[in-house]
């Protein structure tokens, strides 16, 4: 009985020492992983430095017009910090880029919006500019502020409407196999729930992880989906590269 | 001779064997950490596969049926729950009618054979659905769908859902339908004037992928940076991952190598997640 217990216990020591050589092998693997992104990092600053000093040649000239609307996302922590988003768009406006959608999920750049207008020299709200008919108006450059509400919620609410046509319209009556909605009637009603936004050719994510935190899902069917880091460190240079990357992809949309 | 066969035949089974206990060895490694229970794939690079190894057209889908078995059993041997992968977007069904109905009859072909009780999906406990609007598809490859999901039913290692005839645009569409449809239903019966209004939840379990939790991770291989109307509901809290290597090419250390992202980035995104 006390050989079988020692024996037991001796597996169980040795189960206890493999699982620690597994910890410390992946703990040090991660170390490895850090450091490969760490010296990256650094190889990209350095990049990002010589576009902006002009010195890669085949960033001097960027073909914007491709661009014709660039999403935002940021992390909501790093969206308080507002002199940063100011530089941002101060970038894209002395790169060309004429319309923007600033998407943070808690809406902290929605109620920063008076502000930022407000400093940035010749900015219009997106709506405004649709009311206006100044869409077109290449002076200026068009801003849209999106949240969290503008996705799922928005979606909801459009549904909604939707419902009302569908009682309205007798379908109700329908083989239900049928489909009664279509993706324009769709869109016409986000459009009336005020969510009806274009959608982005590009969408660049400013936080510490490639994710795009719920931004309207309607709205980035073929999105372009580039990850910038977070918004503290951003550089002139990796916006001017994201852009560029951007304009020579190639879409075939499934075909 | 006879003795030459039998060492040539157990040489392979041996090196499978070896091959099989390092790949557990790296799986133990890599359970130390946070595994992801979903993990969705949009396979990209079929067409581009083919035309870089000179093959006839239509031969890139079936080594990419290939990658994607592979892909399972690694994933059932690491422990991820539930597969999602991209098989056919509705947009597809604009590519030429040839490469179409090639696809149609390769899906046929292999459906049949994950039917029968011996295939690597029975084998290996995978349990498949089929999410999208299969209305689009033709009644016998509609009906061989129906049959493979009620033969594997029972499968419980691994929840493997393909997206056929599918975009996140459609299913959207879908669920509000279905909402609306159920929402009339229930004035009918209750004889109440007020039919009450479509809430979230109730989009929510209508969705195609109702079926699964929200992915952890979505891999998009092939250099490409797009979502291309896959999962675009779901995946606000996923991590997004882009490959330039071609679905074909998509090996076990590309999938480590996932895994360990997803893992270096997993409490941030644990945190989004639950905040969304």
């Amino acid at each position: 009985m006390d050989f079988k217990m020692e024996t037991r216990m001796l597996y169980r020591w040795i189960g206890q020492i493999g699982n620690l050589l597994l910890r410390l092998l992946w703990h040090l693997i991660h170390v490895l992983i850090n450091l490969c992104y760490f010296t990256r990092g650094i190889a990209n600053a350095l990049e990002s430095y010589l576009i902006s000093w002009g010195l890669l040649r085949r960033y001097n000239s960027l073909h914007v017009a491709k661009l014709r609307y660039l999403a935002i996302v940021v992390e909501s922590e790093e969206a308080h910090q507002t002199s940063k988003v100011m530089e941002l768009l101060q970038w894209l406006a002395a790169v060309g880029v004429k319309h923007v959608c600033l998407y943070d999920k808690e809406g902290v750049l929605k109620k920063s919006k008076d502000f930022i207008l407000e400093k940035l020299d010749g900015a219009v709200l997106f709506q405004e500019a649709l009311e206006n008919n100044m869409l077109q108006d290449q002076r200026r450059m068009v801003l849209e502020f999106a949240s969290f509400s503008d996705g799922k919620e928005a979606v909801v609410k459009a549904a909604n409407v939707l419902f009302m046509k569908y009682l309205k319209s007798g379908a109700t009556d329908k083989n239900q196999e049928e489909q009664i909605f279509t993706e324009s009637q769709m869109a016409n009603a986000l459009k009336t729930v005020g969510s009806g936004g274009p959608e982005p050719d590009l969408l660049l994510i400013y936080g510490p992880a490639r994710c795009h935190l719920g931004f309207p899902a309607w709205r980035i069917r073929y999105t372009e989906i580039l990850h910038m880091g977070p918004l503290k460190s951003m550089k002139y240079g990796s916006l001017i590269k994201a852009i560029y990357r951007f304009t020579m992809v190639r879409q075939n949309y499934g075909i | 001779m006879q003795k030459g066969g039998v060492i040539g035949e157990k040489i392979p089974t041996f090196l499978f064997k070896v091959v099989h206990f390092l790949r557990k060895c790296i799986f133990s490694v890599l359970s130390v950490g946070p595994i992801p229970e979903h993990i969705a794939f949009i396979m990209d690079g079929n067409r581009r596969y083919a035309r870089l190894r000179n093959l006839k057209e239509g031969a890139g889908h079936d080594a990419g049926y290939f990658a994607l078995m592979s892909m399972v059993i690694y994933c059932c041997e690491l422990g991820i729950k539930y597969v999602t992968a991209y098989a056919f977007s509705i947009d597809n069904f604009k590519r030429g009618p040839e490469e179409v109905q090639y696809i149609m009859d390769l899906m046929m072909e292999k459906i049949e054979q994950m039917c029968q009780k011996d295939s690597i999906v029975n084998r290996y406990g995978v349990r498949i659905h089929f999410s999208g609007n299969l209305q689009l598809l033709s009644e016998p490859i509609r009906n061989a769908t129906k049959k493979l999901m009620v033969v594997t039913a029972n499968n419980s290692n691994v929840f493997l859902t393909l997206c056929v005839a599918y975009t996140s645009t459609d299913e959207i569409i879908h669920a509000i339908q279905k909402s609306c449809e159920e929402k009339w239903a229930e004035n009918r019966e209750s004889r109440f004037l007020y039919c009450g209004v479509i809430n979230l939840v109730d989009i929510e379990k209508k969705m195609y992928m109702a079926i699964a939790p929200d992915p952890d991770i979505v891999v998009r291989t092939s250099g490409v940076n797009r979502l291309s109307n896959f999962l675009l509901w779901q995946s606000a809290g996923s991590y997004l991952f882009s490959t330039s290597a071609l679905w074909q090419d998509f090996s076990f250390w590309h999938l480590v190598w996932v895994v360990m992202n997803f893992q270096r980035n997993q409490p941030r995104l644990e945190k989004k997640k639950k905040q969304l």
